[in-house]
């Protein structure tokens, strides 16, 4: 109360004013709650025991020396960053070249190919591993591109992580250069500056929030992801493996927990590094500007156009495998087609209920995480909030992306199946999955919102205000409307990582709410890799399908809209 | 024998009559939900259930199957309220350690002295009790084995041999239960500073060290690597799917696990449990587990799936399962040092 008091007293003291912020700091706090129900408690239930011995005493910091003169560790910290930067350098500029072409030439068919790119994330990561496995492997059709060298290894993983991160950096760069003000190039024209210029001075840095939160993203998932390595990883040691071989191999809870805290040490460090940028990025919608219309350039689009079906003819590549692979009868020594794999039945008692499960389960992530993560971006980003709870919300928000999935889910183990806990009854119920899969996905669904609500103009607010228009008209009116096409991005992107979700529900799971990506893991596992590329497609169709309502949706809602994007056109 | 079986069966037979006549009488008390704790493979689940619900009609199961590393986890990190109410079944290994952080209630199911001696636990009351017995057994890929002149191996020892060098994976002794059998069973075959020459040759050849131990027979049937270390569970399965695969037990025996049963501590209904651990030990159960394992707990049954190992019992190691959990740290931490941080597999 005192703080909220302290902000209202630097605004115009009118009585509205003072309701409606004590109303929004009052969001903030209820919103803060919620987010360390789902995140920060189950997280310290489980990375407390970094600092514990197996009996549960406070030891210090020894469980960390131990890990520190363990060479076998200590060369998997190595392997893990070497990886993920390879990841993020090749991952960034590629995303960056297609985010460019989607939005700044007149290619044809963008709508296509941006479908295209965000296929990796429609189905689980185990795919690419799968499918690059068999391409490049000893068996694979295309082994001899990669001259002697083993996919089972660093070269496999970073192949299959640039496959999985890609979706993230076009999402995140197209957000950023999707929204540009036209009037800045029209200058830009008029004075004849160069083509690189306009480049390096008006379009990297109105997109320099966009480019550092894709580097993030993709740095902070390529390291944490286990999926991909523990399929293609051979014995590559990364320290995502080194977390189940921990836990899972040698029940050591202690040593997980460490590598869980030093996984979180990158996203503290960008959490800093993004603050700072913060600072100096301004908003690149003002309130009078003109949305930036590209403009027909034929050679330039060709080159455009040339580079993004490179990438979309590997996208669909590697996906086309996976497709060929349900249907051999025994690849790779008996290639005619079967129907077996598709058989579910046969392979996974579960059979079907799961996949109705992952539906329910991934509409509900869907629904409530949305409303959370907007609404969250909305209050870090529009609110008069105190700076104190819009630093704690925002870095509670980009925790998730830095906790491997298989420390959040034990973390709920141990928080909510904790006899003293009044919140245990939901364990072993469909919503604690709901609640593992939002905060598992909590942070890219955040930093989309606040990457879309940054250049929308602090001056609608701030002119509604003075019109004494209350801020849920504005919200209502003004913000929700031009974000609708980004708040139907979050929904989209929240149901499909639900639908995928591995690593993280499967401590939670009840027998009764099991999962179509628990199933898929369970038969590549019992070695029927046919029938798990056949139900990872079954995944992939449904998340292709919801994806298609939403780009039907956008297109309906879009005119509508939209349209103060295009002041001629009205 | 004949005699005895059909005694039962005619028991049974009386039993469902009796069931399906006080089948509304029974409808008042609510019926008993199990939920099971398994690594059982998931094909067996239901066939499993369907054979314990001819018996006992009024209780019922829900199955949480995982990985025993997954399920062993799980039931450490539930220990303050714990959910399993039976475990059905996991490695002996896993049991056993679970018994020593004091998540496990001795039961011994009535007539479990009938079963073979290795599927009985020594101790005065049983901590676990075996179902079946699995094998450590190479998958040879015998396509690619000629393509490669790959010669085949009949002694453990012929696995050092340089010829194999990249062709060999087998499951990390520090992520799966199956590899670090293969570790103290070479330990415990030819001592340990003979063994420990035997790895260091061994992992010359080695190409991956895998997570699962179905990982390298799966890698052995369709090529990817010609020779997989893995178990008789995963090879039948694989070899009956049509991999041109063998699946060699060397001469020199090997290392097996048992697949156990256990009451956990914490069970909410331990009375419906032990009636399921009884049932497990009977002779009709372990014709159900023969169906699916070659090696089951009680004695005289030979029935296995198409392509199991014919008296896997002959071929198993004789060695201490105690000694094998006793020096299980020690043994892991010293393979990590030596060999977990190789950072590239090698080129073939």
């Amino acid at each position: 109360m005192a703080m909220a008091q302290d902000v209202v007293a630097r605004e115009p003291a009118r009585p509205v004013v003072r309701t409606e912020n004590v109303l929004r700091t009052g969001a903030c706090v209820v919103l803060l709650a919620i987010l360390a129900v789902l995140i920060v408690m189950p997280l310290y239930a489980l990375l407390s025991q970094s600092l514990e011995d197996a009996d549960k005493h406070f030891i210090g910091l020894g469980n960390f020396v131990r890990y520190a003169n363990n060479p076998g560790l200590v060369q998997s910290v190595y392997n893990s960053l070497f990886v993920s930067i390879a990841v993020t350098a090749i991952t960034v500029p590629l995303a960056f070249g297609y985010a460019y072409a989607l939005t700044r030439s007149c290619m044809p068919a963008k709508t296509i190919f941006k479908g295209i790119a965000l296929l990796p994330i429609l189905a689980p990561s185990l795919l690419p591993a799968i499918s690059l496995t068999y391409m490049f492997g000893n068996q694979g059709f295309m082994r001899g591109l990669l001259a002697g060298h083993s996919i089972h290894g660093p070269i496999g993983i970073i192949m299959a992580q640039v496959f999985h991160c890609f979706p993230f950096g076009v999402l995140i760069i197209g957000t950023a250069l999707g929204i540009s003000d036209g009037r800045l190039y029209e200058v830009a024209q008029t004075f004849s500056t160069p083509k690189w210029r306009v480049f390096w001075t008006i379009t990297l840095p109105a997109v320099r929030y966009g480019l550092i939160s894709a580097c993030f993203v993709t740095f902070t998932t390529a390291i944490v992801d286990f999926g991909v390595a523990k399929v293609i990883g051979g014995s590559y040691n990364v320290l995502a493996i080194e977390i189940f071989k921990q836990i899972i191999g040698q029940q050591n809870f202690q040593m997980g927990a460490v590598i869980g805290v030093l996984l979180l040490l990158p996203a503290l460090l960008t959490f800093f590094i993004e603050r700072y940028v913060n600072k100096r990025q301004m908003s690149q919608l003002t309130a009078r500007a003109v949305l930036y219309q590209p403009k027909p350039n034929r050679l330039f689009d060709l080159a455009m156009f040339g580079f993004v079906v490179v990438i979309a003819f590997c996208i669909l590549g590697v996906n086309a495998v996976a497709v060929f692979a349900s249907f051999f009868k025994l690849w790779p020594y008996d290639l005619s087609f079967s129907l077996d794999s598709y058989d579910f039945a046969a392979f996974d008692p579960g059979g079907w209920s799961s996949y109705w499960n992952s539906i329910v389960m991934a509409s509900a992530a869907a629904l409530f995480g949305t409303v959370l993560t907007f609404g969250g971006a909305y209050l870090v980003e529009k609110s008069p909030i105190p700076t104190l709870l819009r630093s704690l919300l925002h870095i509670l928000a980009m925790i998730p992306i830095a906790v491997p999935g298989i420390v959040l889910g034990l973390g709920y183990v141990f928080f909510f199946n904790d006899p003293e806990n009044p919140l245990g009854f939901l364990y072993y119920t469909m919503t604690i999955l709901v609640m593992c899969s939002i905060a598992h996905y909590y942070t890219i669904p955040h930093l989309t919102a606040l990457t879309a609500l940054k250049q929308v103009d602090k001056e609608f607010e701030a002119v509604s205000q003075s019109l004494g228009v209350p801020f849920w008209v504005t919200l209502r009116r003004v913000t929700i409307p031009i974000s609708l096409p980004v708040i139907l991005d979050v929904a989209t992107y929240i149901f499909v990582n639900a639908m995928t979700t591995v690593a993280a529900v499967i401590f939670i799971y009840s027998p009764q709410n099991k999962l179509a990506s628990i199933a898929v893991i369970a038969m590549e596992d019992t070695g029927d890799t046919g029938a798990a590329c056949a139900m990872a497609m079954m995944i992939l169709y449904t998340s292709v399908a919801v994806k298609l309502v939403q780009i039907a949706l956008s297109k309906l809602l879009f005119p509508k809209l939209q349209l103060w994007r295009h002041p001629d056109a009205s | 024998m004949i005699d005895k079986t059909a005694k039962r069966s005619g028991g049974a037979v009386l039993a469902l009559a009796l069931v399906l006549l006080a089948g509304p009488a029974m409808a008042q008390s609510p019926p008993v939900t199990l939920v099971a704790y398994t690594s059982l493979q998931k094909e067996v689940l239901a066939p499993y259930e369907a054979a314990f619900r001819k018996v006992h009609p009024e209780i019922q199961i829900t199955w949480v199957r995982d990985a025993g590393g997954v399920i062993h986890a799980r039931l450490l990190a539930e220990r303050a309220n714990p959910r399993a109410d039976i475990i059905f079944s996991l490695p002996v290994t896993d049991i056993v350690g679970l018994y020593k952080e004091g998540l496990i209630e001795p039961y011994a199911p009535k007539d479990f002295e009938k079963l073979k001696p290795r599927f009985r636990d020594s101790r005065a009351v049983p901590v676990w009790t075996g179902l079946e017995m699995y094998l450590n057994v190479i998958c040879f890929n015998t396509v690619e084995a000629q393509k490669r002149n790959l010669p085949r191996p009949t002694r453990w020892a012929d696995l050092a041999n340089p010829v194999y060098r990249g062709q060999i994976t087998m499951p990390s002794p520090a992520m799966s239960n199956t590899g670090y059998g293969y570790i103290h069973g070479w330990m415990q075959a030819m001592g340990e500073s003979a063994a420990w020459d035997f790895l260091d040759k061994l992992d010359q050849n080695v190409a991956v060290y895998t997570s699962s131990s179905a990982t390298p027979c799966k890698y052995a049937s369709t090529g990817e690597y010609a020779i997989g270390l893995s178990t008789d569970l995963t090879g039948p399965m694989m070899k009956t799917r049509g991999a041109p695969i063998d699946l060699i037990v060397p001469t020199d025996k090997t290392a097996w696990d048992i697949e156990a049963i256990a009451l956990p501590k914490g069970s909410r209904h331990p009375e419906a449990a032990k009636l399921m651990l009884d049932w497990a030990v009977t002779r009709e159960a372990s014709q159900t587990f023969n169906k699916y394992y070659g090696i089951v707990g009680f004695p005289g049954l030979n029935n296995g799936p198409p392509n199991s190992i014919p008296d896997g019992d002959a071929l198993a190691a004789d060695y201490s399962v105690e000694w094998s959990i006793d020096n299980r740290d020690r043994l892991i931490a010293e393979w990590f040092k030596r060999y977990n941080a190789k950072s590239e597999p090698k080129a073939n």
